[in-house]
Parts: structure tokens; C-alpha cells; sequence
């Protein structure tokens, strides 16, 4: 199939970026959207052109490392999918495809559609995980976790730390990612020794690394690759009042 | 590396020094002008019962709570309240758009939005309407600088002779569906902002927000057309 792609491409975190137009005419419906870009970026070196750079690295869908706006859309338009799972059958032949970097001030472009996310690494650090050191792991009934505590604790830790959640909020909020950590641990009984304090560091990370402020579009949930619900954002902020206030 | 072991209490938290604070006052300030927007409307429509039920229910609302309370007292305390609350609604929502604003220094060429919804969108500029409105409104039924002929302590003859004049309930019409969509969007988000939320709840608030929205536009529009239908004069 043919396709005609507008990549951003940045040579350097302070040059100026802007849309390159390229024409892929051999692409097949099988190819992951990687994989059209891997097949242009051999067009590329061929023609002694520099490569459009973008983070990979499973290609399952269950890393995060990959990401990039898709006709606006993060991940592209298919639903609960990674960019490395998304493929071209999803595409008319002929199709424009516009294709953009996360773009947030707190992930500042490194080049092309690469973003640094370090700044959810440092979110993290801040506490974004139980101190104590536990050794192996324990036998699994010696502390006792209810079925549906388990069940959404899962679902919240399904976060791979993607950032498409900031790059589709209107206001590049990083509260969903935010919202999934403290949940995954504030489920669980694990977790609730260092609960309001962990809540409190993780908040003033977030806040320090310029992320914007939820107005509960709701955007970043349609974008989310693995579906996390804006409900944990809800539980983000009962967290936060409640270790403000008691 | 060599974090030293996380999680120690942090700084003092401060509700006006974290976004999500922000949010929260932003939240419990609008829940205060979302009660006065259904009390006020309760007692407008006190306006179909004809002029001296509307008139005395105006004069009530200077003699509530006597003997204990001066007159106009309790009146006093609700409209330091409300303003209290509104500057508080206005700063947070000014604080958090600016760090919105700064958080995407450089836009899409394309981002195309799945969920929000119209209201979510028009939550900014909306309030900036409302608060025009509100200020127009103030020099129309209380100050009485912009009625066409205001009478202190008739109520009622104020409302009609303003609604009369059709730009009148045009600006107001607009403006109430402008209330209705903040409403709409800031009733079912409050819930969310403050964690008011069990999985059964995600069901219900955005009809029931939409239900409460529709009900208080349509209660407020009523006013105005009943004038300009001419069944109050």
C-alpha cells in the first residue's frame, strides 16, 4: 500500500523542528507502524538521508518505550493500542499520516519523535514504590489482599509508563500516570505503611516537573494504551486530600 | 541512584501549593456557588406566585433571622461567603490554567480529542462570561444602575420591566446556557476532583450532572420568557 507520511523531524533538542513529507509506496497492511518506519528509515540511509529517530524496544506492546501522535492521536486511532502494535491494515491506502512527538514541557524533545521521560522516572524515585526491603518473595497467603482490592491494583498497574496520557491531555497532565502509581501501591496492604507520605512526594514531583493540572477531560483514559480509567485519578486525589488533611 | 529511602514526610503540604490542591479549593468553592445558583433559583421562581409573594420573599431575605440577626445581617454573611468563595473559584481556576498553559509550550499541528466534551472545553472561557454576566446582573436587579426603571424594594417590577426589553433576555438566555454548561461540567468533575467517587458513581454523575444542568437553565429561562410571553407584567 501507499502511504504519504508528515514526520516532525528535529535534528537536536534546540533546533528547530518541522513536517517532512515522505512517500512510502511499499507498505503492507501487515507492517506494524514501526515497521514503516523502519522500512523508510532504510529508504532513508539508501538515499544517505539521516533516519527519522523514535523510541522502540518490545514491539509487544508492554514496554512504553514507544510512542508518538498519529494523526492526532497518541498511539494512532486504534483503541487500547501501542504504536508498535498498531498496523497498517488500520489505514486506507493512499492515506496522509501526520506524525508528531509527545509534545509537553516536561518531555522535551531529544530529536525527531524521540521525547525524554525522565521526568516519570523522577516521579517515581520520589517514592513511587515500598521502602522496605523484603528479600524473596513472601508466601503469597501470609498477607491476606481481597479479590477486588487485587483485581484493581492490577488494572492500575498496567501503567507502562508510555506518556500518552500527557501527550493527549489538553492541558499535558501527567495526573493519570500519577493516578496509576499511587494506586497500584494504595491497594494493596503493602502499600499502606508510607501511603500519605508517598502520595504527598509523588504530587510535589509532578507539580515541580511542569506538568499541567487535570480538568477531567477525560482524554488521557481514550488514549491509554492500556485503558487505565480516570477513576484512579479520583482515588489520586481523595489520596491527596485525605494525606493533607489527616 | 542513592535516593535516600523515599517516602519521609514531605514538606508541609499545602492545598494552595499543589495543582491538585488547586483543584480541590477550585472544587469546593464552585460546590458553594453551585448551591447558591439552585437557592437563587428556587427563590426566583418565587416570581410566578405574583408580586407580593415575590416582593416579601425579596423583603425575607433582609429579615431572616430575627429577632436574633440584625436586618440584612445573615444577608451580609451569605454575600461575603459567595464572594469569598467566588474570588477563591476565580484565583485557583486563573493558577491552574496558567500551569496548563505553561505545561505545552509548543502545540500540536493536530491532536484530535475522543472524550471531552463541549462544556469540558468551554470551562475557561465560560467563566469568563458568567463572571460578565454576573457583573451585569448586579447593576440591573441590585445596584439598579442599568434597569430601565428601578424601584428599591419592588422586586418584582424590577424583573419585568429589565426582561421587557428583549436584548435583556437574549444576554440573559445566552448566559444562563453558558451557567448550564459550567454547571453540567463542574458538578459531575467536583466529584471527581474530590475523590467523591465509588466505581457506582461513574455511572450515574454525568447524567445526574446533565439532569441538575438542564433543570437550572430551564428554571432560569422560564423567567424571562414568561415576560417577554407577557404572563408576568
Amino acid at each position: 500500500m501507499k502511504l504519504t507520511l508528515h514526520v516532525w523531524r528535529q535534528a537536536g533538542p534546540s533546533a528547530r523542528g518541522r513536517f517532512v513529507r515522505y512517500d512510502v509506496p511499499d507498505g503492507s497492511p501487515d507492517m506494524s507502524f514501526l515497521e514503516l518506519l523502519d522500512v523508510l528509515n532504510q529508504q532513508l540511509i539508501a538515499r544517505k538521508e539521516e533516519p527519522i529517530a523514535f523510541d522502540h524496544d518490545c514491539r509487544e506492546g508492554i514496554c512504553g518505550a514507544c510512542g508518538m501522535v498519529i494523526n492526532g492521536r497518541p498511539h494512532g486511532p486504534q483503541r487500547a493500542t501501542t504504536a508498535c502494535q498498531l498496523h497498517l491494515r488500520h489505514f486506507a491506502d493512499g492515506a496522509e499520516i501526520w506524525i508528531e512527538p509527545w509534545r509537553a514541557r516536561a518531555f522535551p524533545i531529544v530529536k525527531d519523535l524521540v521525547v525524554d521521560r525522565a521526568a516519570f522516572d523522577r516521579i517515581v524515585q520520589a517514592g513511587g514504590f515500598i521502602t522496605a526491603r523484603t528479600g524473596s518473595a513472601p508466601e503469597a497467603n501470609s498477607i491476606l489482599v481481597p479479590k477486588p482490592a487485587a483485581d484493581l491494583a492490577m488494572d492500575a498497574a498496567a501503567c507502562i509508563g508510555c506518556g500518552a496520557c500527557v501527550a493527549a491531555c489538553p492541558n499535558a497532565s501527567a495526573m493519570l500516570f500519577v493516578a496509576a502509581k499511587v494506586s497500584h501501591l494504595g491497594l494493596l496492604p503493602q502499600g499502606q505503611p508510607e501511603r500519605d507520605a508517598r502520595v504527598m512526594q509523588l504530587v510535589a514531583q509532578m507539580d515541580a516537573e511542569g506538568f499541567g493540572a487535570c480538568s477531567n477531560h477525560g482524554e488521557c483514559m481514550a488514549a491509554c494504551p492500556k485503558e487505565i480509567s480516570i477513576d484512579f485519578i479520583a482515588r489520586l486525589n481523595r489520596d491527596y486530600i485525605r494525606g493533607t488533611f489527616l | 541512584m542513592a535516593q535516600p529511602l523515599a517516602v519521609q514526610p514531605s514538606a508541609t503540604p499545602s492545598l494552595a501549593r499543589s495543582l491538585i490542591g488547586m483543584k480541590a479549593i477550585m472544587a469546593t468553592s464552585g460546590v458553594i456557588l453551585f448551591l447558591f445558583v439552585v437557592g437563587h433559583l428556587l427563590g426566583n421562581l418565587k416570581v410566578f406566585q405574583g408580586p407580593e409573594h415575590f416582593n416579601a420573599y425579596a423583603e425575607g431575605l433582609r429579615t431572616v433571622g430575627a429577632p436574633f440577626l440584625g436586618r440584612g445581617q445573615l444577608l451580609w454573611v451569605v454575600r461575603v461567603v459567595l464572594l469569598f468563595a467566588l474570588g477563591a473559584h476565580i484565583w485557583a481556576a486563573i493558577a491552574v490554567t496558567r500551569a496548563s498553559w505553561r505545561a505545552r509550550p509548543i502545540g500540536y499541528q493536530r491532536l484530535e480529542s475522543t472524550h471531552t466534551t463541549y462544556a469540558a472545553r468551554t470551562m475557561r472561557w465560560g467563566g469568563v462570561i458568567i463572571l460578565l454576566y454576573v457583573i451585569y446582573h448586579l447593576l440591573d436587579f441590585t445596584f439598579g444602575r442599568v434597569n430601565p426603571s428601578f424601584i428599591p424594594g419592588d422586586a418584582y417590577h424590577n424583573v419585568v420591566a429589565s426582561f421587557r426589553l428583549w436584548p435583556v433576555s437574549a444576554f440573559y438566555g445566552v448566559a444562563m446556557v453558558v451557567v448550564g454548561l459550567h454547571v453540567y461540567h463542574g458538578v459531575w468533575s467536583a466529584l471527581q476532583t474530590l475523590g467523591l467517587h465509588r466505581a457506582p458513581t461513574e455511572r450515574w454523575r454525568r447524567g445526574a450532572a446533565g439532569v441538575i444542568a438542564a433543570a437550572i437553565v430551564a428554571g432560569y429561562v422560564a423567567i424571562p420568557a414568561a415576560v417577554l410571553a407577557g404572563w408576568l407584567r
